[in-house]
């Protein structure tokens, strides 16, 4: 994992220093509303419908042990003893005053952590596939890229202002697990034919009102040049993306405006200007990214133990292990996910002695180090195969073990209705609703992978657009309804999802998901998952039992 | 008169900016829009001086090379979150070379010069409103960079890692 220096823990204590004195301005009125809120929010801070929301950076979804520690200290002593981990591999405070977020990061800071970035019109957090390092199907270890572009991004003095905010994605394996078409910009590691590795650059995919899923705008770009390739497009946003209207700001809006050729022509013509300049990336700088993301100390092959017998003895731990687990590079080890979407708790919340609990089960199994994945659950991800049971013991034991994995019940979901000021209706108690429908494990795993995600509004923070199943909360003269979406998807295949009909009532919700099933249950051919038989049997089919 | 931040100093302004369609002074140092500057559409002989001032939604071609001409360029911020005059800096600094002053103008506030700064300002007329002294100790609020900028030709990885 990435370790600062001297240099990076300066720039994040004076980060520290100067938001301080931003927010004793603002505090002092020396500051107008409108001053301070880029400010703010460039430092992660909403103000939601209760209270400030205060947004952490987690670069690329890794975390420490010590850094989850200092998450639960901050939410038990801040916050209300919990925190909700996002789809953007960061972590949210519900909960926080205005006049202790300074303080709240000068304790991340001692971390090595800030909140730099996490919101506003900006480059904000990388992100990548939560099995970065590990993956069998990896072509090369995308985190010392993201670590070099979180390194750019930050306080680039450029890119601050932009019309819109900015997102990065990163994937560095053949299946895209970093869904890097639904963002600004989505780099695919190759390798090109001499060995050497390469980008496949997209952009101008996203989600929200409109979405989009992104345009190849380059092939093969040679990886030293990804920063200054970078400049040029952010360039080329930066000077023509739109500033009238805030909804047709994205990049996406603008490639789509100008045609893909046209834009890739004009960052092209930019990039002439600044390709090999000092921003090019030398195989040292390459190599010493690369160094901090080196495998730890694994025992090479270690026995697994007991692992096949206990598997074979217990049945809710041979669940566990079928849906939980990922398979490992390293023989004997195995990456584990911990569910956070146990039924009756939001979706991605966890609380402090969780927090830490987990990182001290990363202490001890996981060499002390976790990601946080894009569907909102923590993953200790170096676990040796013999451990696994004890470890699973405890998890179970504290609620951490929901052997749904990939399975309807693990739902993507934003807070909705319940904390954000700009939801159209409420997202977690439908949410619970559905999970208590779907709460039979043998029916969960008959119905087999299924993305679901949920939106409470069209601003799209739940990926409603590229679940299988994606939920939207819309407002109907004041009351909650709920559009059901079908067939998108993400990663290599991505795809927006199409609406099925009118939107239903709340308390309609599990019936329609239920029946949606029964269509698949019935119809399917063998080992067909539910987006297959859906794109096969075409959306009418279902419609029409839904609305019947 | 009013003051502006000319490299780290706080100055008097001498300079007065004619606004885009206004009718043209007879006399002082004046700052004139980028286009009537392009189209030589004035008498240079009765000014004192004579610099430019572009709005933020020009996009440079290779006149802008004439810009060396002159002694000061400003770049419009009409809102402070409107981030285009970064990316126009640095191409009047880097692509077509500019070395005069280059001056921030508009909504121009304390928070933002560190940014400006790194993308080759070195001049801002700081909104009347705010207090130019606070600007002023704000320049530089981190001590270091990670990107190759103006103030910087080569990024952090360089001086660290290679
Ligand atoms: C609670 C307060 C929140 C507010 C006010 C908020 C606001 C927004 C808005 C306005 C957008 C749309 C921006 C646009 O498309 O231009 C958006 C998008 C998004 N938000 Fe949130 N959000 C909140 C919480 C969250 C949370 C908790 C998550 C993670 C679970 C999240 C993840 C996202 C993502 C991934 C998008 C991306 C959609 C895209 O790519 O266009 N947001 N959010
Ligand atoms: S999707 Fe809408 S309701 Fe949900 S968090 Fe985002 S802005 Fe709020």
């Amino acid at each position: 994992m990435y370790k600062y220096d001297d240099y990076d823990q300066k720039l994040v204590d004076e980060r520290v220093i100067q938001f301080r004195d931003q927010t004793q301005r603002y505090l002092d009125g020396k500051l107008e509303e409108a001053e301070y809120l880029p400010l703010r929010l460039q430092n992660g801070i909403y103000i939601q419908r209760l209270a400030p929301m205060l947004r952490v950076a987690i670069p690329y979804g890794m975390l420490n042990a010590e850094q989850l520690r200092k998450l639960a200290h901050v939410a038990r002593t801040y916050d209300k003893g919990y925190a909700h981990f996002t789809t953007r591999q960061n972590v949210q405070f519900n909960w926080p005053t205005l006049e202790s977020c300074p303080d709240i990061l000068e304790e991340l800071a001692k971390v090595e952590m800030h909140a730099i970035q996490t919101s506003g019109n900006c480059i904000r957090n990388t992100t990548t596939d939560q099995f970065a390092g590990i993956a069998l199907d990896e072509i090369s270890d995308p985190r010392p890229w993201c670590e070099i572009v979180r390194q750019w991004s930050t306080f680039h003095p450029e890119f601050a202002f932009l019309p819109r905010k900015f997102k990065i994605a990163i994937s560095g394996s053949e299946e895209d697990r970093a869904a890097i078409k639904v963002h600004d910009v989505g780099l695919q590691l190759v390798k090109t034919d001499d060995g050497s590795i390469a980008f496949n650059v997209f952009v101008g995919g996203g989600l929200g009102r409109t979405p989009m899923i992104g345009d190849l705008v380059r092939e093969n770009l040679p990886a030293k040049h990804l920063l200054t390739y970078l400049e040029a497009i952010l360039r080329v946003y930066n000077q023509f993306g739109r500033r009238d209207n805030k909804y047709k700001a994205r990049i996406k809006i603008l490639v789509k405006a100008l045609g893909v050729e046209e834009f890739a022509r004009r960052v092209e013509s930019e990039w002439n200007h600044v390709a090999d300049g000092p921003s090019t990336i030398n195989d040292n700088v390459i190599a010493k990214a690369a160094s901090f993301f080196i495998d730890p100390d694994y025992e090479s092959a270690p026995s697994e133990g007991e692992f096949e017998r206990q598997r074979e003895q217990n049945k809710a731990f041979s669940r566990f292990v079928t849906n939980n687990t990922q398979a490992h590079q390293k023989e004997g080890y195995i990456a584990v996910t911990l569910s956070l979407k146990k039924t009756g708790v939001a979706p991605g919340d966890v609380s402090d002695s969780q927090m830490d609990l987990i990182a001290d089960l990363a202490d001890k199994y996981s060499f002390g180090e976790l990601r946080v994945s894009h569907h909102q659950n923590l993953i200790l991800s170096d676990v040796k195969k013999s451990a696994l049971f004890e470890l699973w013991q405890i998890l179970e034991d504290n609620s951490l073990a929901t052997p749904n994995v990939g399975k309807l019940t693990d739902m993507i979901c934003c807070p909705g209705g319940d904390f954000c000021a700009l939801a159209n209706a409420k997202s977690i108690p439908v949410a619970e609703a559905i999970q208590r429908r779907f709460d039979d494990l043998d029916h969960l795993y008959d119905l087999g992978d299924i993305d679901f995600n949920f939106s409470g509004c069209m601003n799209a923070c739940g990926h409603h657009h590229i679940g299988n199943i994606g939920l939207l909360g819309v407002d109907r003269k004041g009351e909650e309804f709920y559009q059901i979406s079908l067939g998108g998807r993400s990663g290599s295949t991505a795809g927006i999802g199409k609406i099925l009909g009118p939107a239903v009532k709340q308390d309609r919700v599990p019936d329609v998901i239920e029946s949606i099933m029964s269509v698949y249950v019935e119809n399917r051919i063998e080992g067909e998952s539910f987006v297959e038989a859906y794109h096969r049997l075409g959306q009418a089919t279902f419609k029409e039992r839904v609305y019947a | 008169m009013p003051k502006i931040i000319l490299n780290q100093d706080i100055v008097e302004d001498t300079w007065l900016k004619v606004e885009l369609e206004a009718e043209l002074p007879t006399s002082g140092k004046v700052l004139l829009p980028y286009t009537t500057w392009l189209a030589g559409e004035f008498d240079s002989s009765s000014y004192e001086a004579v610099g430019v001032w572009i709005p933020n939604d020009t996009v440079f071609d290779s006149s802008a090379d004439k810009l060396n001409q002159v002694s000061v360029v400003a770049i419009d911020f009409p809102v402070f979150s409107d981030g285009r005059a970064y990316t126009l800096a640095r191409q009047l600094r880097e692509r077509f070379d500019y070395q005069g002053e280059l001056r921030a103008i508009g909504d121009v506030l304390q928070d933002q010069l560190f940014f400006m700064t790194r993308c080759g300002f070195n001049s801002f007329a700081v909104r009347e409103d705010k207090s130019i002294e606070e600007a002023l100790t704000a320049l530089k609020p981190f001590s270091n960079a990670y990107q190759a900028a103006l103030d910087k030709p080569q990024p952090l990885f360089a001086e660290r890692w290679s």
